[in-house]
């Protein structure tokens, strides 16, 4: 799992990698993380889901070696 | 010329990679380090970004694609920078070369909209207070 900006500054890392039972969906993934950091749980409305590299709703399912982002709004240019 | 660089843009390099003989048009867009940002007085002296670099470059090279259906043949270019940049500097380029103004001016606009909407980048403002903070994107 890799998280962006604010994100990343919150989670205390860029990447890393996640053990999680199989079918295992985003919201249920979002869920442990604000477990391990609650201050994570109000950014939940700003953040989008990425899935190998595509935007991903909180109900996906997931899969083993799937690269997961979380993505807070963009400020490119 | 589509992607992310840690070093200084070269936007001359940029021209001179999308010009061709059948264009009489380019368009070069510079997106600059300002020294305020809307709503905060406090003077910015640098700026750092942050890519998600596959979904970026994925995402910048859909947006070349996208500029071409719509606006034709063009020489496109565009390169965001990432890390430190510091006040002044460009931190992206877009430069569209076209057959002749209107559609260069109007591919470009498109393009770096776009850009500034959909590519995973991230921008840090660093303040002469020391203090920082993250910087999202509104709509143009």
């Amino acid at each position: 799992m890799l998280a962006f900006a604010r994100l990343r500054e919150i989670l205390g890392f860029g990447a890393r990698e996640l053990d999680l039972p199989e079918g295992a969906t985003l919201d249920a993934l979002w869920a442990g993380l604000t477990r391990d950091a609650a201050e994570l749980a109000p950014f939940r409305a700003s953040t989008r889901f990425a899935r190998n590299g595509a935007l991903a709703d909180g109900t996906a399912s997931l899969r083993d070696g799937d690269e997961i982002a979380l993505l807070p709004p963009l400020g490119g240019g | 010329m589509i992607g992310l660089s840690a070093a200084p843009l070269d936007p001359d390099a940029l021209v001179r990679a999308v010009r061709s003989d059948a264009h009489g048009a380019v368009v070069t867009f510079l997106g600059t380090t300002r020294e305020t940002s809307p709503g905060d007085p406090r003077p910015v002296v640098a700026l750092e970004y942050e890519a998600y670099d596959s979904m970026a470059i994925a995402a910048m090279e859909e947006i070349a694609a996208e500029t071409r259906e719509r606006f034709g043949p063009l020489g496109i270019a565009m390169v965001h920078r990432t890390g430190r940049v510091n006040l002044g500097e460009p931190s992206v380029a877009v430069v569209v070369a076209a057959p002749h103004r209107g559609r260069a001016f109007e591919a470009c606009r498109y393009a770096i909209d776009a850009l500034k909407s959909r590519v995973a980048v991230w921008k840090r403002e660093f303040y002469r207070d020391g203090e920082t903070a993250w910087i999202a994107n509104t709509p143009s």
